[in-house]
């Protein structure tokens, strides 16, 4: 009986402090959210949520605080990791799910997971030695080497893990049914995965693809290395359009922390505000993982 | 009669595990042929030899003749043969597409482009398959809202969009209720006209009622499928040659 009672206060005990553990990262997510947005409170009252959000002009010496150049550098480097990532985690996560065999699964699994433990520094510098001196070959006036490109390229190969993984499990958590039932048709293979298994696993594909975006807007470090941290509203440097990547940029990650460690009064808070639409964005996009990822668990397999 | 499918001496292994010895079989053309047998004597794996599923599990190695029409059926190209050769599984497995779709499958991927004549297709399969009238205003549903005899049907349909002239069944009733499985049963009786058609069973009256030639596959100990006996259905029922068949369909085991 004593022995009894005294397993069921550790299992209440263990109760309890899971359920502190859970609520603590809410606080620490509400409260993170809570003091930027309180920093930023000077710079949305003095300077005003438009001249913040829609002016591109980012001169503090002068009082003008317009991130939107940033908010475009930030867009623009995502684009770009999307689409030079977006087909190589999509190969990568095929090939890993339908056509490898294990023991080739076996190598190549880990070494994409290894992708994702390599600090952000590291991926910096790689662009710097490599990338940037190759970029700068491209014969256009005004090309530095630094620029989206770089950035854009760094950041894909920094996202591919993150979307090769999950696109992985939702290829995989395609019923093999649907497999044997396309091939039993006369399907080929690759048939079988471009008509069944891709668009069965759809939704878990595109979850996949918004946290690889939600990942390259937060990338700091990285694009402060390679993308050449100009304040200047980035343009082509040619008439020709696809210059445009050539041009240097800042996103709001790097314009936080490029001048937070000397920043004041007004200034100071006009990073914060940088930081609240750094947050809003992300949260966007987490919200519409979350959406897709609910979608994909309600589609029936079979009616019950 | 015509024999449609033959084998000759087959035999398959999973690795180092003989699963199917010696099965020497003359399956006729245009006629209902069930296997029945206990579980493990190697039915489905029998069936799945016919259109090379056994290829895509590893390890598998066999040797022996299969022929279809009396050609070698290892020589042709599987995706080829699978369009000869149809089947429907255990548990209905329609695609998460509509109904329409599910059926235009097999003639797309087979290359087919004119919307016209994929219209027809799909009707005349969903006739054939007795699923027209149910679901003919609502070919852009899911297939996967259908009922799982419907869902069935509707498998049989795609199969038979591809124009097969043989139709291999997995257990087709397996997961269905009673009313559904007579309807499958119906429909493989007016579909023997035109396919032959090769179905695995464990139910031993649904292989009385609709096939016209029984093979009964035996294992023991070794769990090594063997052919005991192949016949018309009737006599193996009232007549069979072999102890062990007598013994199976009368229910003394299995």
């Amino acid at each position: 009986m004593k022995e009894k009672s005294g397993r069921m206060i550790a299992d209440q005990t263990v109760k309890y402090i899971l359920f502190i553990s859970a609520i603590l990262s809410i606080i620490i997510v509400l409260a993170i959210a809570y003091f930027i947005f309180r920093e930023s409170i000077q710079a949305w009252k003095e300077i005003g949520f438009t001249n913040i959000i829609l002016k591109s002009v980012w001169r503090p010496g002068q009082d003008q605080y317009g991130i939107l150049a940033m908010i475009v550098g930030s867009i623009a480097v995502t684009i770009g990791a999307i689409v030079l990532g977006v087909p190589l985690a999509l190969g990568t996560a095929i090939f890993l799910g339908e056509i490898a065999p294990k023991g080739v699964q076996a190598l190549l699994r880990p070494a994409v997971q290894l992708l994702a433990g390599i600090p952000s520094v590291v991926y910096g510098l790689f662009g710097m030695v490599v990338l940037v001196p190759i970029i700068r070959r491209i014969n256009v006036p005004g090309n530095s080497g630094y620029g989206l490109l770089a950035a854009s390229i760094v950041l894909a190969v920094m996202i591919l893990p993150t979307i090769t993984s999950i696109a992985e499990d939702a290829i995989r958590a395609v019923p093999d049914s649907y497999r044997s039932g396309s091939l039993a048709l006369g399907a080929t293979k690759w048939q079988t995965i471009t008509k069944v298994v891709l668009p069965a696993g759809r939704s878990g594909i595109i979850a996949g693809i918004i946290l690889g975006v939600g990942r390259a807007l937060g990338e700091t470090m990285a694009m402060i290395m390679v993308i050449g941290n100009s304040v200047k509203f980035p343009k082509p440097l040619t008439a020709n359009p696809l210059t445009f990547y050539l041009s240097k940029a800042r996103t709001l990650t790097g314009n936080i922390a490029v001048e937070i460690s000397y920043a004041t009064g007004i200034h100071e808070s006009a990073l914060f505000a940088t930081g609240v639409v750094l947050f809003a964005l992300i949260i966007i996009v987490n919200a519409s993982a979350r959406w897709f990822i609910k979608r994909q668990s309600s589609i029936p397999t079979t009616r019950q | 009669m015509n024999t449609k499918l033959e084998t000759i001496e087959f035999n398959l292994y999973y690795g180092d595990f003989h699963a199917l010895k010696d099965i020497s079989v003359k399956i006729p053309e245009k006629r209902v042929t069930a296997l029945i047998g206990p579980s493990g004597s190697g039915k489905s794996t029998f069936l799945r030899t016919f259109n090379r599923m056994n290829d895509l599990i590893s390890g598998v190695r066999t040797h022996g003749d299969v022929l279809i029409d009396n050609v070698d059926l290892f020589k042709i190209d599987p995706v080829a043969l699978r369009q000869n050769i149809g089947m429907v599984f255990q548990k209905p497995n329609p695609f998460p597409k509509s109904i329409f779709e599910n059926v235009a499958y097999g003639p797309r991927v087979t290359g087919l482009r004119d919307h016209k004549k994929l219209e027809e297709i799909v009707e005349s399969s969903l006739r054939s398959a007795a699923l027209w009238d149910e679901v003919k205003d609502d070919l852009a549903k899911s297939g996967l809202a259908l009922s799982g005899g419907q869902q069935q049907r509707l498998c049989i349909a795609r199969a038979l969009a591809v124009q097969p002239t043989v139709i291999l069944m997995d257990e087709p009733a397996a997961s269905l209720d009673p009313i559904a499985t007579q309807k499958i049963e119906d429909l493989i009786h007016t579909l023997s006209e035109n396919y032959t058609i090769v179905i695995v069973t464990h139910n031993m009256q649904q292989a009385g009622r609709v096939s016209d030639y029984t093979a009964f596959f035996y294992t023991d100990d070794t769990r090594t499928g063997r052919l005991v006996e192949f016949d018309e259905t009737k006599i193996i029922f009232t007549n069979p040659a072999d102890k062990r068949t007598e013994d199976y369909i009368t229910g003394r085991f299995g």
